[in-house]
Protein backbone atom coordinates (compact mmCIF):
# COMPACT_ATOMS: atom_id res chain seq x y z
CA UNK A 1 0.00 0.00 0.00
CA UNK A 2 1.09 3.37 -0.66
CA UNK A 3 2.19 6.01 1.78
CA UNK A 4 -0.61 8.32 0.56
CA UNK A 5 -3.20 5.41 0.80
CA UNK A 6 -2.13 4.37 4.41
CA UNK A 7 -2.27 8.07 5.34
CA UNK A 8 -5.74 8.54 3.77
CA UNK A 9 -6.93 5.35 5.64
CA UNK A 10 -5.64 6.04 9.05
CA UNK A 11 -7.35 10.03 8.65
CA UNK A 12 -10.66 8.69 7.48
CA UNK A 13 -10.40 5.98 10.08
CA UNK A 14 -9.61 8.76 12.85
CA UNK A 15 -12.20 10.92 11.73
CA UNK A 16 -15.04 8.29 12.06
CA UNK A 17 -13.89 7.40 15.12
CA UNK A 18 -13.72 10.84 16.32
CA UNK A 19 -17.53 11.41 14.98
CA UNK A 20 -19.00 8.09 16.68
CA UNK A 21 -16.99 9.67 20.38
CA UNK A 22 -18.66 13.08 19.18
CA UNK A 23 -22.29 11.21 18.89
CA UNK A 24 -21.76 9.05 21.53
CA UNK A 25 -21.15 12.08 23.67
CA UNK A 26 -23.94 13.77 22.17
CA UNK A 27 -26.36 10.92 22.86
CA UNK A 28 -25.28 10.48 26.58
CA UNK A 29 -25.09 14.31 27.32
CA UNK A 30 -29.05 14.57 26.49
CA UNK A 31 -29.56 12.06 29.81
CA UNK A 32 -27.11 13.64 31.56
CA UNK A 33 -28.03 17.32 31.10
CA UNK A 34 -31.22 16.20 32.03
CA UNK A 35 -30.73 13.84 35.08
CA UNK A 36 -28.51 16.85 36.19
CA UNK A 37 -30.91 19.31 35.25
CA UNK A 38 -34.03 17.46 37.56
CA UNK A 39 -31.43 16.64 40.59
CA UNK A 40 -31.05 20.64 40.60
CA UNK A 41 -34.90 21.19 40.80
CA UNK A 42 -34.68 18.29 43.19
CA UNK A 43 -36.28 16.15 41.11
CA UNK A 44 -35.20 12.30 39.95
CA UNK A 45 -34.86 12.71 36.33
CA UNK A 46 -35.52 10.05 33.27
CA UNK A 47 -34.80 6.79 35.05
CA UNK A 48 -36.95 4.67 33.47
CA UNK A 49 -35.51 3.14 30.67
CA UNK A 50 -32.55 0.40 31.61
CA UNK A 51 -30.98 0.64 35.01
CA UNK A 52 -30.94 4.05 35.66
CA UNK A 53 -32.74 5.45 32.82
CA UNK A 54 -28.59 4.85 30.81
CA UNK A 55 -30.99 3.53 27.70
CA UNK A 56 -32.82 6.38 27.35
CA UNK A 57 -30.32 7.91 24.81
CA UNK A 58 -30.73 4.37 22.56
CA UNK A 59 -34.92 5.00 22.98
CA UNK A 60 -34.54 8.40 21.91
CA UNK A 61 -32.50 7.29 18.62
CA UNK A 62 -35.08 5.07 17.60
CA UNK A 63 -37.81 7.69 18.39
CA UNK A 64 -36.25 9.88 16.11
CA UNK A 65 -35.47 7.87 13.21
CA UNK A 66 -38.41 6.13 12.98
CA UNK A 67 -40.76 9.03 13.81
CA UNK A 68 -42.72 10.51 11.02
CA UNK A 69 -40.44 12.81 8.82
CA UNK A 70 -42.87 15.38 8.13
CA UNK A 71 -41.92 18.11 5.35
CA UNK A 72 -44.30 21.29 5.46
CA UNK A 73 -45.54 22.40 2.32
CA UNK A 74 -44.48 25.71 2.20
CA UNK A 75 -41.10 24.13 2.36
CA UNK A 76 -37.88 24.60 0.17
CA UNK A 77 -37.68 21.01 0.07
CA UNK A 78 -33.47 20.83 -1.13
CA UNK A 79 -33.02 23.77 1.53
CA UNK A 80 -34.90 22.89 4.16
CA UNK A 81 -33.46 19.33 3.78
CA UNK A 82 -29.81 20.07 3.73
CA UNK A 83 -29.79 22.72 6.65
CA UNK A 84 -29.61 20.14 9.59
CA UNK A 85 -26.84 18.77 7.48
CA UNK A 86 -24.74 21.58 7.29
CA UNK A 87 -25.21 22.52 10.71
CA UNK A 88 -24.03 19.10 11.82
CA UNK A 89 -21.77 18.89 9.32
CA UNK A 90 -19.67 21.83 10.37
CA UNK A 91 -20.06 21.14 13.60
CA UNK A 92 -18.43 18.10 13.35
CA UNK A 93 -15.82 19.08 10.87
CA UNK A 94 -14.83 21.78 13.80
CA UNK A 95 -13.89 19.50 16.12
CA UNK A 96 -11.06 17.65 14.35
CA UNK A 97 -8.34 20.24 14.47
CA UNK A 98 -8.16 20.25 18.22
CA UNK A 99 -5.11 18.24 19.09
CA UNK A 100 -5.94 15.41 22.40
CA UNK A 101 -2.53 14.41 23.37
CA UNK A 102 1.47 14.83 21.78
CA UNK A 103 2.09 13.71 18.37
CA UNK A 104 2.84 9.79 17.01
CA UNK A 105 0.98 9.05 21.03
CA UNK A 106 -2.34 7.60 19.94
CA UNK A 107 -0.66 4.01 18.78
CA UNK A 108 1.82 5.83 16.83
CA UNK A 109 -0.09 8.11 15.17
CA UNK A 110 -1.22 12.21 15.95
CA UNK A 111 -4.17 12.04 17.78
CA UNK A 112 -6.24 14.69 15.86
CA UNK A 113 -7.57 14.07 12.27
CA UNK A 114 -6.40 17.66 11.02
CA UNK A 115 -3.82 20.12 11.81
CA UNK A 116 -3.93 22.94 9.89
CA UNK A 117 -1.29 26.32 10.81
CA UNK A 118 -4.10 28.42 11.35
CA UNK A 119 -5.97 25.68 13.75
CA UNK A 120 -8.04 29.01 16.01
CA UNK A 121 -8.79 30.64 12.73
CA UNK A 122 -9.91 27.66 10.86
CA UNK A 123 -12.05 26.33 13.85
CA UNK A 124 -13.91 29.83 13.98
CA UNK A 125 -14.22 29.99 10.64
CA UNK A 126 -15.96 26.74 10.52
CA UNK A 127 -17.98 27.50 13.41
CA UNK A 128 -19.41 30.33 11.88
CA UNK A 129 -20.53 28.58 8.64
CA UNK A 130 -23.04 26.21 11.33
CA UNK A 131 -24.96 29.37 11.56
CA UNK A 132 -26.13 28.64 7.53
CA UNK A 133 -27.63 25.75 8.87
CA UNK A 134 -29.47 27.48 11.27
CA UNK A 135 -30.72 30.41 8.89
CA UNK A 136 -31.25 28.30 6.25
CA UNK A 137 -33.40 25.98 8.44
CA UNK A 138 -35.28 28.77 9.38
CA UNK A 139 -35.76 30.31 6.33
CA UNK A 140 -36.18 27.06 4.30
CA UNK A 141 -39.26 26.14 6.50
CA UNK A 142 -41.49 28.64 5.08
CA UNK A 143 -43.30 29.46 7.83
CA UNK A 144 -43.13 32.73 10.25
CA UNK A 145 -41.99 31.77 13.67
CA UNK A 146 -39.12 29.54 12.03
CA UNK A 147 -37.74 32.51 10.28
CA UNK A 148 -38.31 34.89 13.58
CA UNK A 149 -36.07 32.37 15.12
CA UNK A 150 -33.27 31.99 12.15
CA UNK A 151 -33.19 35.71 11.68
CA UNK A 152 -32.76 36.24 15.75
CA UNK A 153 -29.86 33.28 15.83
CA UNK A 154 -28.00 34.39 12.81
CA UNK A 155 -27.75 38.14 14.32
CA UNK A 156 -27.15 37.14 17.80
CA UNK A 157 -23.94 34.80 16.07
CA UNK A 158 -22.52 37.16 13.90
CA UNK A 159 -22.96 39.38 16.37
CA UNK A 160 -21.19 37.47 19.49
CA UNK A 161 -18.63 36.23 16.67
CA UNK A 162 -17.02 39.38 17.13
CA UNK A 163 -16.43 39.49 20.77
CA UNK A 164 -15.41 36.15 20.60
CA UNK A 165 -12.94 36.48 17.76
CA UNK A 166 -11.62 39.67 19.43
CA UNK A 167 -11.25 37.70 22.67
CA UNK A 168 -8.63 35.59 21.37
CA UNK A 169 -6.78 38.21 20.16
CA UNK A 170 -4.91 38.68 23.08
CA UNK A 171 -4.20 35.40 23.14
CA UNK A 172 -2.44 34.87 19.35
CA UNK A 173 -0.39 37.90 20.10
CA UNK A 174 0.87 36.68 23.26
CA UNK A 175 1.26 33.04 21.92
CA UNK A 176 2.28 34.02 18.26
CA UNK A 177 0.97 31.18 16.71
CA UNK A 178 -2.80 29.67 15.51
CA UNK A 179 -2.27 26.22 15.98
CA UNK A 180 -3.33 24.84 19.04
CA UNK A 181 -0.25 22.66 19.09
CA UNK A 182 2.25 25.61 19.81
CA UNK A 183 -0.75 27.03 22.34
CA UNK A 184 -0.60 24.26 24.20
CA UNK A 185 3.11 23.88 23.91
CA UNK A 186 3.34 27.86 24.87
CA UNK A 187 0.95 26.90 28.03
CA UNK A 188 3.33 24.15 29.58
CA UNK A 189 6.39 26.30 29.32
CA UNK A 190 4.47 29.73 30.72
CA UNK A 191 1.35 28.51 32.61
CA UNK A 192 -2.01 28.16 31.71
CA UNK A 193 -3.48 30.98 29.58
CA UNK A 194 -6.02 31.53 32.02
CA UNK A 195 -3.77 33.49 34.34
CA UNK A 196 -2.91 35.83 31.33
CA UNK A 197 -5.75 36.15 29.67
CA UNK A 198 -8.62 35.88 32.72
CA UNK A 199 -10.67 39.39 31.30
CA UNK A 200 -10.31 37.26 27.63
CA UNK A 201 -11.25 34.12 29.27
CA UNK A 202 -14.70 35.51 30.92
CA UNK A 203 -15.59 37.23 27.69
CA UNK A 204 -14.86 34.25 25.69
CA UNK A 205 -16.91 31.92 27.90
CA UNK A 206 -19.76 34.60 27.69
CA UNK A 207 -19.01 34.81 23.84
CA UNK A 208 -19.14 30.73 23.60
CA UNK A 209 -22.09 30.35 25.57
CA UNK A 210 -23.84 32.52 22.74
CA UNK A 211 -22.35 30.94 20.03
CA UNK A 212 -23.79 27.67 20.82
CA UNK A 213 -27.29 29.10 21.77
CA UNK A 214 -27.18 28.05 25.11
CA UNK A 215 -29.01 29.74 27.89
CA UNK A 216 -28.69 32.16 28.88
CA UNK A 217 -28.62 33.01 25.38
CA UNK A 218 -30.79 30.51 23.59
CA UNK A 219 -33.31 33.73 22.06
CA UNK A 220 -33.44 31.12 18.55
CA UNK A 221 -35.69 28.67 20.93
CA UNK A 222 -37.50 31.03 22.97
CA UNK A 223 -40.18 28.62 23.27
CA UNK A 224 -42.65 31.66 25.03
CA UNK A 225 -42.28 34.21 22.31
CA UNK A 226 -41.37 31.73 19.04
CA UNK A 227 -42.35 28.42 19.42
CA UNK A 228 -39.38 26.54 19.01
CA UNK A 229 -37.78 29.03 16.52
CA UNK A 230 -35.95 27.59 13.42
CA UNK A 231 -36.95 23.91 14.85
CA UNK A 232 -40.29 24.59 14.99
CA UNK A 233 -41.09 22.75 11.66
CA UNK A 234 -38.59 20.40 11.55
CA UNK A 235 -39.31 16.53 13.22
CA UNK A 236 -38.00 13.46 13.26
CA UNK A 237 -34.58 13.04 12.47
CA UNK A 238 -33.98 16.34 10.84
CA UNK A 239 -34.58 17.79 14.51
CA UNK A 240 -32.90 15.22 16.15
CA UNK A 241 -29.76 16.54 13.58
CA UNK A 242 -30.08 20.01 14.93
CA UNK A 243 -29.89 18.72 18.51
CA UNK A 244 -26.77 16.96 17.50
CA UNK A 245 -25.40 19.85 15.87
CA UNK A 246 -26.19 22.56 19.06
CA UNK A 247 -24.37 20.04 21.40
CA UNK A 248 -21.36 18.76 19.05
CA UNK A 249 -21.07 22.65 18.94
CA UNK A 250 -20.91 23.00 22.91
CA UNK A 251 -18.26 19.79 23.14
CA UNK A 252 -16.26 21.61 20.27
CA UNK A 253 -16.32 25.25 22.61
CA UNK A 254 -15.82 23.35 25.59
CA UNK A 255 -12.95 21.71 24.17
CA UNK A 256 -11.60 25.07 22.53
CA UNK A 257 -11.86 26.53 26.21
CA UNK A 258 -9.89 24.21 27.36
CA UNK A 259 -7.25 23.76 24.77
CA UNK A 260 -6.88 27.54 24.67
CA UNK A 261 -7.34 28.57 28.28
CA UNK A 262 -6.63 25.66 30.82
CA UNK A 263 -3.32 24.03 29.20
CA UNK A 264 -5.14 21.94 26.57
CA UNK A 265 -4.25 18.17 26.42
CA UNK A 266 -1.58 18.41 29.43
CA UNK A 267 -2.17 17.47 32.34
CA UNK A 268 -0.64 19.78 36.01
CA UNK A 269 3.00 19.32 36.03
CA UNK A 270 3.04 18.64 39.47
CA UNK A 271 1.57 15.60 38.95
CA UNK A 272 4.54 14.53 37.20
CA UNK A 273 6.22 14.22 40.94
CA UNK A 274 3.72 11.66 42.05
CA UNK A 275 3.76 9.56 38.50
CA UNK A 276 5.93 10.53 35.80
CA UNK A 277 4.83 11.45 32.83
CA UNK A 278 0.98 11.39 33.66
CA UNK A 279 0.68 15.36 32.39
CA UNK A 280 1.78 13.81 28.48
CA UNK A 281 -0.83 11.83 28.45
CA UNK A 282 -2.87 11.59 25.72
CA UNK A 283 -6.87 12.31 25.81
CA UNK A 284 -7.40 11.74 29.28
CA UNK A 285 -7.15 15.29 30.19
CA UNK A 286 -8.97 16.96 27.59
CA UNK A 287 -11.71 14.79 27.87
CA UNK A 288 -11.69 15.69 31.91
CA UNK A 289 -11.38 19.17 30.79
CA UNK A 290 -14.33 19.07 28.41
CA UNK A 291 -16.17 17.36 30.99
CA UNK A 292 -15.75 20.11 33.43
CA UNK A 293 -16.88 22.95 30.71
CA UNK A 294 -19.99 20.70 29.50
CA UNK A 295 -21.04 20.79 33.59
CA UNK A 296 -20.56 24.38 33.23
CA UNK A 297 -22.82 24.80 30.65
CA UNK A 298 -25.26 22.03 32.31
CA UNK A 299 -25.20 24.16 35.46
CA UNK A 300 -25.82 27.69 33.82
CA UNK A 301 -29.00 26.16 32.24
CA UNK A 302 -30.12 25.27 35.80
CA UNK A 303 -30.11 28.79 37.11
CA UNK A 304 -29.95 31.72 34.72
CA UNK A 305 -32.63 33.13 33.12
CA UNK A 306 -33.26 33.69 29.64
CA UNK A 307 -32.24 37.65 28.42
CA UNK A 308 -34.85 39.51 26.28
CA UNK A 309 -33.30 40.10 22.70
CA UNK A 310 -32.50 43.83 22.71
CA UNK A 311 -31.15 43.36 25.66
CA UNK A 312 -28.72 40.52 24.12
CA UNK A 313 -27.98 42.63 21.12
CA UNK A 314 -26.78 45.51 23.62
CA UNK A 315 -25.00 43.01 25.95
CA UNK A 316 -22.97 41.67 23.13
CA UNK A 317 -22.16 44.69 20.76
CA UNK A 318 -21.68 47.63 24.14
CA UNK A 319 -19.85 45.44 26.32
CA UNK A 320 -18.52 42.23 25.34
CA UNK A 321 -17.20 43.73 21.80
CA UNK A 322 -15.47 47.04 23.00
CA UNK A 323 -14.05 45.10 26.13
CA UNK A 324 -12.45 42.56 23.67
CA UNK A 325 -11.04 45.42 21.89
CA UNK A 326 -10.12 46.79 25.18
CA UNK A 327 -8.85 43.45 26.35
CA UNK A 328 -6.66 43.31 22.71
CA UNK A 329 -5.31 46.86 23.05
CA UNK A 330 -4.13 46.21 26.92
CA UNK A 331 -1.92 42.73 25.77
CA UNK A 332 -0.81 45.16 22.75
CA UNK A 333 0.47 47.64 24.83
CA UNK A 334 1.89 45.10 27.29
CA UNK A 335 3.98 43.16 24.50
CA UNK A 336 5.25 46.68 22.78
CA UNK A 337 6.50 48.40 26.05
CA UNK A 338 7.57 45.09 28.33
CA UNK A 339 11.12 45.68 27.84
CA UNK A 340 12.45 43.00 29.95
CA UNK A 341 9.15 42.74 32.45
CA UNK A 342 7.73 39.19 32.97
CA UNK A 343 4.44 37.64 32.17
CA UNK A 344 3.04 38.24 35.38
CA UNK A 345 2.50 41.90 35.28
CA UNK A 346 0.01 41.05 32.17
CA UNK A 347 -1.79 38.85 34.51
CA UNK A 348 -2.06 41.52 37.32
CA UNK A 349 -3.41 43.83 34.56
CA UNK A 350 -5.52 41.49 33.16
CA UNK A 351 -6.84 40.35 36.32
CA UNK A 352 -7.56 43.47 37.38
CA UNK A 353 -9.65 44.39 34.46
CA UNK A 354 -11.84 41.59 35.24
CA UNK A 355 -11.92 42.51 38.98
CA UNK A 356 -12.97 46.14 37.69
CA UNK A 357 -15.68 44.43 35.27
CA UNK A 358 -17.18 42.29 38.36
CA UNK A 359 -17.27 44.83 40.95
CA UNK A 360 -18.80 47.78 38.21
CA UNK A 361 -21.36 45.49 37.04
CA UNK A 362 -24.12 47.10 38.37
CA UNK A 363 -23.07 50.11 37.12
CA UNK A 364 -22.30 48.90 33.54
CA UNK A 365 -26.11 46.99 33.67
CA UNK A 366 -27.86 50.56 32.45
CA UNK A 367 -25.30 49.15 29.01
CA UNK A 368 -27.37 46.43 28.16
CA UNK A 369 -30.61 47.29 30.18
CA UNK A 370 -32.15 50.55 29.26
CA UNK A 371 -33.66 51.02 25.62
CA UNK A 372 -32.33 53.58 23.62
CA UNK A 373 -35.06 53.82 21.74
CA UNK A 374 -37.73 57.22 23.28
CA UNK A 375 -41.31 57.00 22.19
CA UNK A 376 -42.57 60.10 20.17
CA UNK A 377 -44.85 60.50 22.87
CA UNK A 378 -42.64 61.36 26.07
CA UNK A 379 -41.57 64.84 24.14
CA UNK A 380 -45.50 65.75 24.97
CA UNK A 381 -45.96 63.97 28.15
CA UNK A 382 -45.96 65.56 31.02
CA UNK A 383 -43.21 64.37 33.12
CA UNK A 384 -43.62 61.50 35.70
CA UNK A 385 -42.62 62.23 39.31
CA UNK A 386 -39.49 60.25 40.20
CA UNK A 387 -39.98 56.69 40.43
CA UNK A 388 -37.69 54.72 43.70
CA UNK A 389 -34.51 53.31 42.99
CA UNK A 390 -34.98 49.65 42.28
CA UNK A 391 -33.88 47.43 44.59
CA UNK A 392 -30.11 46.00 43.68
CA UNK A 393 -30.07 43.04 42.08
CA UNK A 394 -33.83 43.39 40.83
CA UNK A 395 -34.41 44.20 36.96
CA UNK B 1 -23.04 43.78 43.04
CA UNK B 2 -24.90 41.88 40.27
CA UNK B 3 -22.28 39.11 40.06
CA UNK B 4 -22.32 38.18 43.13
CA UNK B 5 -25.76 37.48 42.79
CA UNK B 6 -25.63 35.13 39.81
CA UNK B 7 -22.98 33.56 42.27
CA UNK B 8 -24.96 33.10 44.83
CA UNK B 9 -27.90 31.78 42.36
CA UNK B 10 -24.78 29.22 40.89
CA UNK B 11 -24.45 28.39 44.70
CA UNK B 12 -27.97 27.73 45.04
CA UNK B 13 -28.08 25.66 42.22
CA UNK B 14 -25.24 22.98 42.73
CA UNK B 15 -26.40 22.71 46.91
CA UNK B 16 -29.71 21.25 45.35
CA UNK B 17 -27.63 19.01 43.02
CA UNK B 18 -26.32 17.23 46.41
CA UNK B 19 -29.87 17.04 48.22
CA UNK B 20 -32.35 14.16 47.63
CA UNK B 21 -34.98 14.22 45.23
CA UNK B 22 -38.39 15.17 46.86
CA UNK B 23 -40.35 12.98 43.91
CA UNK B 24 -42.58 10.10 45.28
CA UNK B 25 -42.01 7.75 42.60
CA UNK B 26 -45.35 6.63 42.66
CA UNK B 27 -46.22 3.15 41.73
CA UNK B 28 -43.09 2.06 43.47
CA UNK B 29 -43.18 4.29 46.74
CA UNK B 30 -46.94 5.08 48.45
CA UNK B 31 -48.32 8.66 47.78
CA UNK B 32 -49.05 10.03 51.38
CA UNK B 33 -52.69 11.18 51.26
CA UNK B 34 -54.27 13.27 54.35
CA UNK B 35 -56.90 11.27 56.15
CA UNK B 36 -59.61 13.10 54.97
CA UNK B 37 -58.76 13.38 51.43
CA UNK B 38 -61.97 12.48 49.39
CA UNK B 39 -62.21 9.10 47.55
CA UNK B 40 -63.89 6.18 46.88
CA UNK B 41 -66.91 5.77 49.09
CA UNK B 42 -67.15 2.71 51.94
CA UNK B 43 -70.37 1.65 53.10
CA UNK B 44 -70.32 0.65 56.88
CA UNK B 45 -71.46 -1.44 59.24
CA UNK B 46 -72.30 -1.04 62.81
CA UNK B 47 -69.63 -2.50 64.72
CA UNK B 48 -70.52 -5.75 66.91
CA UNK B 49 -73.99 -6.50 65.37
CA UNK B 50 -72.30 -6.21 61.81
CA UNK B 51 -75.82 -5.01 60.47
CA UNK B 52 -75.37 -2.28 57.77
CA UNK B 53 -75.98 1.24 58.72
CA UNK B 54 -77.58 1.69 55.46
CA UNK B 55 -81.48 1.93 55.87
CA UNK B 56 -82.54 2.81 52.37
CA UNK B 57 -83.91 6.50 52.43
CA UNK B 58 -82.39 7.53 49.31
CA UNK B 59 -81.02 11.18 50.77
CA UNK B 60 -77.87 10.20 49.78
CA UNK B 61 -79.00 9.76 45.94
CA UNK B 62 -81.41 13.14 46.36
CA UNK B 63 -77.93 15.18 47.96
CA UNK B 64 -75.87 14.38 45.04
CA UNK B 65 -75.59 17.22 42.68
CA UNK B 66 -74.70 14.86 39.87
CA UNK B 67 -77.20 12.37 40.10
CA UNK B 68 -74.57 9.42 40.50
CA UNK B 69 -76.05 7.84 43.44
CA UNK B 70 -79.09 4.80 42.44
CA UNK B 71 -80.35 3.59 45.55
CA UNK B 72 -83.25 0.58 45.68
CA UNK B 73 -85.23 -0.01 49.04
CA UNK B 74 -86.37 -3.11 50.14
CA UNK B 75 -88.37 -4.10 53.83
CA UNK B 76 -86.16 -6.47 55.57
CA UNK B 77 -87.02 -9.91 56.95
CA UNK B 78 -87.61 -9.41 60.73
CA UNK B 79 -86.00 -12.98 61.41
CA UNK B 80 -82.40 -12.22 59.13
CA UNK B 81 -82.61 -8.09 59.09
CA UNK B 82 -79.55 -6.49 56.98
CA UNK B 83 -80.16 -3.27 58.66
CA UNK B 84 -81.16 -2.69 62.18
CA UNK B 85 -84.44 -0.61 60.51
CA UNK B 86 -87.42 -0.96 58.33
CA UNK B 87 -86.08 -1.12 55.24
CA UNK B 88 -82.58 -1.31 53.40
CA UNK B 89 -80.68 -0.83 50.84
CA UNK B 90 -81.27 -3.83 48.13
CA UNK B 91 -79.11 -2.33 45.69
CA UNK B 92 -76.84 0.96 46.14
CA UNK B 93 -75.02 1.83 43.22
CA UNK B 94 -72.56 4.65 42.74
CA UNK B 95 -71.64 5.85 39.60
CA UNK B 96 -67.56 6.59 39.52
CA UNK B 97 -67.42 8.71 36.17
CA UNK B 98 -70.45 10.86 37.32
CA UNK B 99 -69.18 11.37 40.87
CA UNK B 100 -67.13 14.67 41.58
CA UNK B 101 -66.43 13.62 45.45
CA UNK B 102 -67.78 16.57 47.16
CA UNK B 103 -69.08 14.33 49.78
CA UNK B 104 -72.36 15.81 50.10
CA UNK B 105 -73.97 12.12 50.13
CA UNK B 106 -71.80 11.86 53.33
CA UNK B 107 -73.23 14.89 54.88
CA UNK B 108 -76.68 14.01 54.13
CA UNK B 109 -76.86 10.17 55.26
CA UNK B 110 -78.75 10.06 58.40
CA UNK B 111 -77.17 7.10 59.93
CA UNK B 112 -73.09 7.70 58.90
CA UNK B 113 -73.18 4.42 56.34
CA UNK B 114 -71.75 6.37 53.35
CA UNK B 115 -68.40 7.84 54.02
CA UNK B 116 -66.14 8.73 52.00
CA UNK B 117 -62.73 6.82 52.09
CA UNK B 118 -59.42 7.12 50.77
CA UNK B 119 -59.03 5.20 47.36
CA UNK B 120 -58.40 6.50 44.49
CA UNK B 121 -57.08 4.21 42.43
CA UNK B 122 -60.00 3.11 40.09
CA UNK B 123 -58.97 3.69 36.18
CA UNK B 124 -60.51 1.08 34.21
CA UNK B 125 -60.88 0.15 30.58
CA UNK B 126 -65.44 0.34 30.10
CA UNK B 127 -68.13 2.41 31.51
CA UNK B 128 -70.25 -0.03 33.03
CA UNK B 129 -67.10 -0.85 35.01
CA UNK B 130 -67.30 2.06 36.86
CA UNK B 131 -70.79 1.28 38.44
CA UNK B 132 -69.79 0.06 41.90
CA UNK B 133 -72.32 -1.79 43.61
CA UNK B 134 -72.51 -2.76 47.47
CA UNK B 135 -69.95 -5.59 47.24
CA UNK B 136 -67.71 -3.22 45.77
CA UNK B 137 -68.39 -0.64 48.50
CA UNK B 138 -69.04 -2.45 51.80
CA UNK B 139 -66.35 -2.42 54.38
CA UNK B 140 -64.15 -4.78 53.84
CA UNK B 141 -63.24 -4.62 50.70
CA UNK B 142 -60.22 -3.60 49.95
CA UNK B 143 -59.12 -1.81 45.96
CA UNK B 144 -61.44 -0.84 43.26
CA UNK B 145 -62.82 -3.40 40.85
CA UNK B 146 -59.86 -3.28 38.13
CA UNK B 147 -57.14 -3.41 41.49
CA UNK B 148 -59.20 -6.47 43.00
CA UNK B 149 -59.31 -8.28 39.05
CA UNK B 150 -55.63 -7.26 38.77
CA UNK B 151 -54.83 -9.28 42.11
CA UNK B 152 -57.39 -12.19 41.36
CA UNK B 153 -55.41 -12.77 37.83
CA UNK B 154 -51.37 -12.70 39.52
CA UNK B 155 -52.54 -14.28 42.48
CA UNK B 156 -50.73 -11.10 44.80
CA UNK B 157 -53.20 -9.13 47.54
CA UNK B 158 -54.20 -6.14 46.29
CA UNK B 159 -51.77 -3.65 46.58
CA UNK B 160 -53.37 0.12 47.61
CA UNK B 161 -50.52 3.03 46.33
CA UNK B 162 -51.11 5.47 48.57
CA UNK B 163 -50.55 5.57 52.79
CA UNK B 164 -52.74 7.95 55.28
CA UNK B 165 -50.82 10.36 56.91
CA UNK B 166 -52.11 9.81 60.40
CA UNK B 167 -54.31 7.04 60.03
CA UNK B 168 -57.59 6.35 58.92
CA UNK B 169 -60.63 8.79 59.47
CA UNK B 170 -63.03 7.75 62.78
CA UNK B 171 -66.19 7.86 60.52
CA UNK B 172 -64.22 5.01 58.28
CA UNK B 173 -65.20 1.99 60.74
CA UNK B 174 -63.33 -0.80 60.34
CA UNK B 175 -61.55 0.35 57.70
CA UNK B 176 -57.76 0.07 57.32
CA UNK B 177 -55.15 1.65 55.14
CA UNK B 178 -51.34 1.61 54.89
CA UNK B 179 -49.76 3.89 57.10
Amino acid sequence: MPDWLAALLITLLKAVLVTLALLTTFAYMTLVERRLLARMQLRPGPNRVGPMGLLQPAADAIKSIFKEDVTVTLADKLVYTLAPIIAIGMALSAFGGLPAGPAKSLFGEDPWVYNLNTGVLALLALTSMGVYGIFLGGWASGSKYPILGGLRSSAQMISYELGMGLSLLGLLMLVGTTSFQGIVAWQATNGWMLIFQSLGFALFLISSFAEVNRTPFDLPEAEQEIVAGYLTEYSAIKWALFQMAEYVNMITASAVMSTLFFGGWKGPQFLNGLIPGISDWPIIWLVVKIAFFLFTFIWVRATLPRLRYDQLMRFGWKLVLPLALGNTMITAAFLAYRGSGGLWFLAILSFAGLAALLIMSDRVRPLWNQPTIRREDDAVRPALPARPARPAGGD
Amino acid sequence: MGVLEIARGMGLTLGKMFQKPLTVSYPEQRATLQPRFRGRHVLTRHPGTNLEKCIGCSLCAAACPAYAIYVEAAENDPANPTSPGERYAKVYEINMLRCIFCGMCEEACPTGAVVMGNEFEMADYRYGDFVYGKEDMLVGTQGSLPQRREAAKSGKPVRLGFQVDGGVRAELEGVTYPK
